[in-house]
């Protein structure tokens, strides 16, 4: 395969002149490439190099839309959050001072309560004293009239000796009612 | 094929038909469908042009050389074949091996940096520039303009043209040189002979790895003294 060439070589100064036939055909198949390269390879290179950076300049906008978006919603997200936190302790802080006026109403209502039940009871008690004092002073002006009866030995004269009691018993009254606290 | 006439086609021809084919069915494949997102051959081609673009015209001439990418693009990987082709299996001759390809190239790059520069600076202007470049005391123009005249406008094709050519054929003589002498010491020597054969056919190997690094350092070369010429043609100052 080696040998085969040598027949071809030229010798001597026909290596630097070309025949023209090699230049014609040389100049064919060149100019064939540099149709092919310039009409056909390059502006196809061309177009897919600039779509690839087309492609790259568009994905790099949208990914820079995209991240300024997410920073947005996060920012959003944020001040909801701060809100809601806000919120959470206002609606706290009124509950402990609603928490606060209902213990002091209901504090103060009892205590009403109590003192409306112990007026009463004390109403019930003044009016048991009265009727007791007033049944003790009938008892002890009949016991005192059946007593002075028994000593005396005869009947007194029951509305007079009543009037001697009833006043006996005003004026025990009157003494006690000085040293008395009501 | 059609000898002695301008149709004539011969084995080298053929050779640079097929890496031709090969190099336009890979770029034409990688962009059949060129997808956003590219997959497999679409990113090795993708790979390959930005090779150029990135490695060779922004660094040499700038942003504003990209209008010449189609033109240097070309020229890299029609000259990578080329010099590949030198070593694939059964055409084992590269396209560039004969002076038509890399003299053509040359005299293109040539056109294409003399027309760029008078195309930005105007014909006298750029000849000015190029023959006659400022901040010399004048009696110096007399050795200086033809020696720029000479770099600039003769030897910078010739140059472009023997560096390439001269590459690929001396790549070319030693595979042959390796691989007949491996076969011959293997075969047809005497006994003690044959195990230079295997030392031949390593030095074989290792030319053969090395006209691959070859194949691409030419091909960048050409191609960037190329670009390096254009910038230089349309740049303010020289």
């Amino acid at each position: 395969m080696v040998h085969a060439a040598e027949g071809d070589v030229p010798e001597g100064i026909d290596i630097f002149i070309p025949p023209w036939y090699d230049i014609f055909w040389s100049a064919v198949m060149f100019i064939a490439l540099f149709g092919i390269f310039w009409k056909y390879v390059l502006p196809r290179m061309k177009t897919a190099l600039e779509a690839r950076s087309e492609g790259i300049e568009k994905k790099l906008e949208q990914a820079e839309v995209e991240r300024n978006e997410a920073r947005a919603l996060l920012e959003q997200y944020r001040e909801q959050l701060a809100e809601a936190r806000s919120e959470a302790a206002r609606i706290r802080a009124d509950a402990q001072a609603e928490r606060e006026s209902i213990v002091t109403e209901a504090r103060s209502e009892a205590q009403e309560a109590a003192a409306a039940v112990n007026e009463r009871a004390e109403m019930q008690l003044t009016a048991e004293a009265e009727r007791v004092r007033t049944a003790l002073s009938g008892d002890i002006g009949r016991l005192a009239t059946e007593l002075a009866e028994k000593i005396v030995g005869e009947t007194l004269d029951r509305e007079r000796v009543s009037a001697t009691v009833d006043r006996f018993i005003d004026e025990l009254e009157a003494a006690g009612g000085g040293q008395e606290q009501r | 094929m059609f000898e002695g006439t301008l149709f004539e086609f011969t084995r080298v021809n053929l050779i640079q038909l097929i890496m031709t084919v090969a190099v336009a069915s890979f770029f034409i494949v990688a962009f059949r469908n060129p997808k956003i997102v590219p997959r497999g051959v679409q990113n090795l081609g993708e790979l390959a042009v930005q090779f150029v673009q990135t490695q060779i015209i922004d660094m040499i001439m700038g942003v504003s050389g990209r209008r010449y990418l189609p033109y240097l693009a070309t020229l890299f990987f029609f000259i990578l074949a080329m010099n590949l082709a030198g070593l694939v299996p059964f055409l084992n001759l590269a396209g560039t091996s004969v002076v038509a390809i890399p003299l053509m190239f040359a005299i293109v790059a040539w056109l294409t940096f003399n027309i760029a520069g008078i195309r930005k600076h105007g014909f006298v202007p750029y000849l000015k520039t190029n023959l006659f470049p400022p901040g010399v005391p004048k009696p110096v123009y007399v050795l200086l303009t033809p020696i720029e005249f000479l770099s600039t406008f003769i030897l910078r094709p010739v140059t472009l043209t023997i560096r390439l050519l001269a590459n690929m054929m001396a790549g070319h003589l030693m595979l042959v040189l390796f691989f007949s002498g491996a076969t011959y010491l293997l075969l047809d020597a005497e006994w003690f002979l044959k195990p230079f054969g295997l030392g031949a056919a390593a030095m074989g190997f290792f030319i053969t790895a090395f006209e691959i690094l070859i194949a691409l350092l030419q091909a960048y070369i050409f191609t960037l003294l190329t670009a390096l010429y254009i910038a230089g043609a349309e740049s303010e100052h020289h």
